[in-house]
């Protein structure tokens, strides 16, 4: 069954089942594998990517829900060449480690940030669930008040 | 590469590795490999099995070791950098693939080979040695990447590379070497001619190899003790990064597979129907431990393999559980420990520590192609060689025949070591029967969650003495789970301290989980002190200081912990701090923790103090990192995790049911480090241990309860 999704700007017809979670479509269909696979069941956040801009777990998204909408996924949060404001403040801080979690983490405070433009602690505990297993939950938030500043100030 | 010659190879040194294998206070690293020169070095400005350096003024350096985010590659390429004097921005880092040339065991030595440079001759251990022969030779673990191959191989061969580069100026130009000196990747003359690092490579190739090149003295460190950015982040924040899930190559199928729920159970049955005609399906494979669906999209065979219900055996295990292992515990180690009859005050306790998964975010992958008597292989793991033996064995082919790509790792923490390479064991299978089509083979995070080499349970019961002035008298345990000298040690002036193991065998898969046996002894000894300084009446800071007088390294991380955290002065009700100390892999940490326990018992962990003295430290930036890295992680598990078993099963199959925290749960964590010049200490693993005693301690202080067994989430901390 063909599904038309909008894919970082561009619009696919895909062949796929209307079940079939958008993460896989987006690996191994379209070879986007900066979004991950980590648990399938919308509990880690390996998966974030953007559905009409508003974050949303991939790993659980079925193709169906995401037909003729925008999907933006790490690889086109910013125009190619550039960095996002949060991607900036991500090497600013030094915030990965194995880096695995990190595009998901990406597109859930890219996507928090575009919902509340200077969120209270509060609001980053609430927008960010994500697990990252290295632990670098320290710097996520001192990157994410950085990103914050930054955003402000532009 | 270049092809290398049996010569260069067997002039090669070789650094240590398997520092979890052996994982005791006192471990020896052996000489690092330096040397040295490709046959064809003079064309390809080849200088060292770890550095290149290429006409335009390039430094590449291999590092035989796996980055995993704990910011090796950087530091490893700094600590050689700063040896030859290279421009840091003309640094590049390359990750040494999987042959043997890149060995980092004692393979040279083992070979045969007699050439140990003098500077080298220092530290060997026969006993590593003997264990790194047996184990393979490229692991990455037990903290040793900086404090090994750094110190032994990468300064070396940074040295070297400088002197030959030196030397082919002086050469060219007729004038002494000794007139001549390096900066920022060139040579100068004192006349003031000079010439780029790139410019000399090839004559410097040609060069006579150093046997004891000159190493700085620390005060003239020019990059070491600097935070350049970490070498691997900008591909790590566009998404751009590949890891072994990652890889994709033409044809390549995608396997889902369920493995015998008890380990060591067997396949005993299949109806493969239910998958045929299911979309995308190409093979139900069958094998002796686990059964695949092999389809074109890991969707697609992970849907079918879920229509199946195979049956497998339980090896005889089905009755195990966490209860009965934990009374096989009970009955191994019995009554508590005596202590002297003379002792003023007796104080005993038990402690548990659980089963836990290291439940790295990327799941367990590896992609294989099998053809005749040759595979390639594609996966992440800790120890490239080893891994490629572990497929040749699995194919029953020559490791010379399996040709291996490693990957960036989706974390590692010890699930992706020796022995512990069941995923590429089971991927080459099912690979061999699509072959010659590559298929890769997902784990699912049940898969992972459910078949990992957990870290152990524990049982440990205390007895301590206080004579009638408060001071102790003796401290004793017995506990199963295993443990070492390392593990057990207590730097405290105690006149009798005792740790007995006894043997309580189970089925349950194990492994090395960041920090290994530290990890659950951490807990027993650093509580057990505080209990016996709450029983003597005494604060528990000053308790341990005052025990530290001939321990100055432990003593003064211990000041620094506490002075760090404002010890002593008065906070909220229902706030405490709690302390603990341990040494690991070479380094001391002292922790503080500051906790909140609210009425309804919810524990806020509000601050982490660190103080930690691993000799000296590379880049602080990312030295940092693993520090707090390494105390949540070690706050998920204090908190939260727990593998159980019932019926020979882990009861847990995904992040649901084996929780860690997030950021709303994250503590603040201040980070101190000493220097105190003693040999470097590893920064992975040794922040980890005494976290959950000074959690606990902290709780205690908080709140009067005790928490003695782990996860503290199973703990009640209302009072009744």
């Amino acid at each position: 069954m063909d599904i038309t999704i909008t894919v970082n700007g561009t619009e696919h017809t895909l062949d796929l089942e209307p079940d079939m979670p958008v993460l896989w479509a987006l690996r191994e269909t379209l070879g986007l594998t900066g979004t991950k696979y980590g648990c399938g069941i919308a509990a880690c956040g390996a998966c974030t990517v953007h559905l009409d801009g508003r974050p949303v777990r991939s790993c659980t998204l079925p193709l169906s829900a995401a037909a003729g909408k925008r999907v933006t996924t790490i690889e086109g949060l910013a125009p190619v060449g550039t960095l996002h404001r949060v991607q900036q403040a991500w090497i600013a801080h030094q915030v990965p480690q194995c880096g695995y979690c990190q595009s998901g983490v990406i597109m859930a405070v890219a996507g928090l940030l575009a919902q509340h433009p200077n969120p209270t602690d509060d609001e980053i505990d609430a927008g960010l669930t994500n697990v990252c297993r290295c632990g670098t939950f320290v710097r996520m938030r001192a990157a994410i008040h950085a990103a914050v500043s930054e955003g402000v100030a532009s | 590469m270049n092809r290398w010659t049996r010569r260069a190879f067997i002039g090669a040194g070789t650094v240590a590795g398997g520092g979890f294998l052996l994982g005791v206070a006192g471990f020896t690293f052996a000489p690092g490999r330096h040397t040295l020169v490709s046959a064809d070095a003079a064309n390809t400005g080849q200088l060292t099995t770890w550095i290149t350096i290429t006409p335009d003024n390039l430094t590449t350096i291999l590092v035989p070791h796996c980055e995993m985010g704990q910011g090796s590659l950087t530091a490893l390429a700094m600590m050689a950098a700063e040896e030859l004097d290279a421009d840091w921005p003309l640094v590049r880092v390359q990750e040494a693939p999987a042959q043997d040339s890149y060995a980092n065991g004692y393979i040279v030595r083992a070979a045969g080979g007699q050439y140990v440079p003098a500077v080298l001759a220092r530290g060997v251990d026969y006993g590593a040695y003997k264990m790194a022969e047996w184990f393979g030779f490229q692991v990455t673990g037990g903290s040793t990447a900086v404090r090994g191959t750094g110190e032994y191989g990468m300064r070396v061969a940074g040295a070297a590379a400088k002197e030959m580069l030196v030397a082919a100026a002086a050469r060219t130009w007729g004038v002494n070497a000794s007139e001549c000196t390096a900066s920022r990747s060139r040579v100068y003359a004192t006349s003031g001619r000079s010439a780029a690092f790139g410019e000399l490579a090839h004559l410097a190739a040609a060069e006579r190899v150093p046997t004891s090149p000159a190493l700085k003295q620390p005060g003239r460190f020019t990059i070491r003790g600097t935070s350049p950015v970490r070498l691997d982040i900008p591909a790590k924040v566009d998404g751009s990064t590949k890891y072994a899930i990652d890889f994709t190559t033409p044809g390549m199928l995608y396997a889902a597979i369920e493995i015998a729920p008890v380990h060591g159970g067997k396949l005993l049955s299949v109806d493969t129907t239910p998958a045929d005609g299911m979309r995308g399906v190409k093979k139900v494979v069958k094998l002796d431990d686990a059964v695949a669906v092999v389809a074109d999209s890991f969707w697609r065979a992970r849907r079918a393999l879920a229509a199946l219900a195979p049956e497998f055996s339980d090896a005889g295990h089905g009755d195990v559980s966490t209860a009965s292992i934990f009374a096989a515990f009970d009955r191994a180690v019995g009554a508590p420990p005596d202590v002297p009859k003379a002792a003023a005050k007796v104080v005993t306790a038990e402690y548990r520590a659980p089963f836990l998964a290291h439940a790295t975010m990327e799941p367990m992958t590896c992609t294989a192609k099998v053809e005749g008597d040759r595979a390639e292989v594609w996966t992440g793991v800790q120890d490239p060689l080893n891994a490629r033996s572990a497929a040749a064995k699995a194919l029953g082919i020559d490791a010379a025949n399996v040709r291996l790509t490693n990957f960036s790792l989706g974390g590692g923490f010890g699930r992706r070591l020796p022995f512990t390479f069941d995923y590429v064991d089971l991927a080459v299978r099912v690979a061999r029967a699509m072959s010659p089509a590559p298929v890769k083979t997902i784990w699912t995070r049940e898969n992972d969650i459910q078949h990992d080499y957990y870290r152990g349970a524990a049982l440990s019961r205390h007895a301590g003495a206080l004579d009638a002035s408060g001071a102790p008298l003796a401290a004793h345990s017995k506990y199963t789970g295993g443990g070492n000298g390392e593990a057990v040690f207590m730097p405290y002036a105690i006149p009798e301290m005792r740790a007995d193991e006894k043997k309580a065998d189970h089925p349950i898969r194990l492994g090395q989980w960041r920090s290994v046996l530290n990890s659950q002894h951490g807990f027993f000894k650093e509580s057990f002190i505080d209990e016996l300084a709450h029983g003597a009446g005494k604060d528990p800071f000053e308790f341990r200081r005052a025990l530290l007088g001939t321990q100055p390294r432990f003593k003064a991380a211990l000041e620094k912990a506490a002075a760090m955290s404002g010890w002593g002065s008065a906070l909220p009700a229902g706030e405490g701090r709690g302390i603990a100390i341990c040494e690991s892999f070479g380094t001391i940490a002292a922790e503080v923790v500051h906790v909140a326990v609210p009425a309804d018992g919810r524990v806020k962990v509000l601050h982490v103090y660190a103080a930690v003295d691993c000799g000296d430290i590379i880049n602080p930036d990312s030295a940092t990192a693993q520090v707090e890295g390494g105390i949540v992680f070690a706050l998920s598990a204090a908190l939260l995790s727990e593998i159980t078993i019932a019926k020979g099963r882990v009861v847990q199959k995904n992040f649901r049911d084996y929780p860690m925290i997030r950021l709303a749960d994250a503590p603040t964590v201040t980070t101190a480090f000493l220097r105190s010049n003693a040999p470097l200490g590893g920064l992975g693993e040794p922040c980890v241990p005494p976290l959950a005693p000074a959690l606990a301690n902290a709780i205690y202080a908080a709140s009067g309860i005790r928490v003695r067994e782990l996860p503290i989430k199973n703990a009640r901390l209302t009072k009744a």
